[in-house]
């Protein structure tokens, strides 16, 4: 049969309506644009912060900087493939002080590369709990992983009674995870980028997409929905796992009160402002990085200058609305040109 | 006033699907009371009802969504017991859902490859440039017209949505095509083109398709034959050739004024 243009015309005036719809040429504007504005906001509040203080762009400072950057991008990471599945995991940072204690505990009887998979394996197993509730027990999953956020947070003191314990340190293995300058953030470059991949250019990272931007219409195209937000949830908390323990062995110390809602909530923030919608469908990692990389420096640049952390957190505050505004704004763009 | 169901010859081999006798309860509702229906090779059955007659009820059937109470399913002549989706789909039977199973978020390629994605063997990574050609290919052998495969299927509009939604059913080798309600909501032109679509794989005759319809005049406009369910049985069954519009609307009617009389 010849080539024949089904409804020829009804194609043409549809597309004509379309191409011109000026909503969703520029919310794909911005959507393309988020990592690229957001490396330039980072750019700009570098230069601002050198030219205000010649030693922000110091070597110390520099890698105080990847120091203040790498946990929270590695956190954020994995945050951002649960963001967009359409959940949450507010235990992540508890995961993070997890890990180290179990790895501590594990080494006391086990070889150190052994404990370390032990600790990694933990917070696998949290994040599965927090899957399963979430997914199989239909509980919300900012309840599930409230519920765990408190009970890891007991569980960390319980374990060292209450006393941070010390790190690991002195072998080739504890340089390598966190120990030697510039290893965390070394990691946290491997790890961003191979996430990077996995949620763009794999089948995981696809499902991912389309768990989160509609669960009905994966799951009716055989999309295993349950299994990639399980899978998810145990990634970002094993992801909140390695972070911890890279800290707690640069630290040289294990704290049982590390981690918790601060940085979880700063691993948020950065996945919100590098361009990540909470109600699912859409983010990146890329972006999350970006967003993690400025918050670092607006908190470093800050202290520096000698203002208060409390004028950061206003900072913080305001630049979380905005990005957040212009989520929403986005997403009614891309709504309106759905219709 | 409901005719009896015509008895075909059961020239087994000539048809795509046979459902006999099909009943499915829920608790004390009988939603099919005995269906009986048969789907030639190549043919376009319309089947019409109005709500709560049991339609989506015998699509989820036939799709192995649901498992009948009672009755036999049979595939190319063959007896068939489907269990699931997933096997009813291994059969050739594909379901275009009203909600399209689309991602709104994802490309025109990425859907139409949703869950059968092409990865650049051995290593597990998207093969997006194959996708994408075979997707243009796809599209441009339906003829139908998107602006761009590389469009989020959220900005199209509803007709080019449900052509990417049968397009994706038919190239994963679909012989049996099952299509809920594929003109609900949609204006005149975008119909049309969908019309003009079902057309064009009617005409090809690779696969058999049972179309779901509210509107009386597209069934006539496409469909070979006609099917109508009422109360959970297929009451009416005639070549389209052979009924009217006005024929099928006056059965409904009737039917509709019986119910109010006896209350």
């Amino acid at each position: 049969m010849a080539k024949q243009a089904v409804g020829g015309d009804v194609g043409a005036s549809e597309s004509a309506r379309s191409s011109p719809g000026l909503g969703s040429r520029i919310s794909e504007l911005l959507l393309r644009q988020r990592e690229a504005s957001i490396f330039f906001v980072a750019i700009a509040l570098a230069v601002y912060f050198q030219s205000a203080n010649s030693a922000f762009l110091s070597s110390g400072n520099i890698r105080s900087l990847s120091e203040f950057t790498y946990a929270t991008a590695i956190i954020s990471a994995g945050l951002v493939m649960l963001l967009i599945c359409g959940e949450i995991d507010l235990s992540v940072g508890q995961a993070y002080g997890f890990a180290p204690i179990a790895m501590y505990l594990a080494d006391q009887t086990l070889v150190l590369p052994v404990a370390i998979i032990v600790g990694l394996l933990a917070t696998a197993v949290i994040g599965l709990i927090n899957g399963v509730a979430t997914v199989y027990l239909r509980v919300p999953s900012f309840i599930a992983t409230l519920g765990m956020f408190f009970f890891l947070g007991g569980v960390n003191v319980i374990l060292t009674d209450g006393f941070p314990k010390t790190a690991p340190s002195g072998s080739f293995l504890t340089e390598i995870l966190g120990g030697a300058d510039w290893s965390g953030i070394a990691w946290c470059l491997v790890i961003v980028l191979s996430m990077h991949i996995l949620l763009n250019r794999t089948r995981w990272g696809l499902h991912t997409f389309a768990t989160g931007g509609n669960p009905v219409g994966a799951s009716e195209a055989g999309v295993r929905t349950a299994k990639i937000k399980v899978g998810n949830f145990m990634l970002c908390s094993a992801l909140g796992g390695f972070a911890g323990i890279l800290d707690a062995l640069r630290i040289g110390s294990i704290d049982p009160l590390a981690g918790g809602a601060n940085i979880m909530f700063f691993a948020v923030s950065a996945a919100v402002i590098g361009g990540t919608a909470l109600a699912g469908g859409t983010g990146t990692v890329i972006g999350a990085f970006l967003g993690t990389v400025v918050l670092s420096i607006m908190q470093n640049g800050f202290s520096l200058q000698g203002v208060s952390a409390y004028t950061f957190n206003v900072i913080l505050g305001i630049a979380i609305l905005t990005a957040m505004t212009l989520n929403v704004y986005v997403g009614s763009l891309r709504r309106s040109g759905k219709a | 006033m409901a005719q009896a169901p015509q008895d075909n010859s059961k020239s087994e081999a000539l048809e795509a699907l046979r459902a006999e006798g099909i009943v499915k309860r829920f608790g004390a509702l009988t939603a099919l009371s005995g269906v009986d229906l048969h789907l030639r090779k190549g043919e376009v059955l319309g089947l019409i009802g109005d709500n709560g007659a049991g339609k989506s009820t015998l699509i989820k059937t036939i799709t192995g969504f649901h498992r009948p109470d009672a009755g036999q399913m049979y595939v190319d002549g063959e007896p068939v017991t489907l269990r699931s989706v997933a096997q009813a789909r291994t059969l050739g039977i594909e379901t275009v859902f009203q909600d399209l199973a689309l991602i709104s978020e994802l490309s025109v390629y990425h859907n139409m490859f949703l869950n059968s994605e092409l990865t650049l063997k051995p290593f597990p990574l998207l093969n997006n440039r194959k996708m994408k050609e075979r997707t243009k290919q796809y599209i441009d052998d339906m003829g139908v017209n998107i602006p761009s495969i590389d469009t989020q299927v959220g900005r199209l509009s509803g007709g080019q949505r449900q052509a990417i939604a049968v397009a994706r059913s038919v190239y994963s080798n679909a012989k049996i095509l099952l299509l809920d309600e594929p003109l609900a909501a949609m204006g005149a032109k975008e119909g049309a083109m969908i019309l003009d679509l079902i057309q064009k794989l009617k005409n090809e005759g690779q696969v058999s398709i049972i179309l779901i319809a509210h509107n009386y005049s597209h069934v006539f406009e496409v469909c070979d034959r006609v099917n109508l369910l009422q109360h959970g049985r297929i009451s009416y069954d005639k070549p389209t050739s052979e009924s009217s519009v006005e024929e099928l609307t006056e059965l409904v009617v009737a039917e509709y004024r019986k119910a109010r009389t006896t209350g």
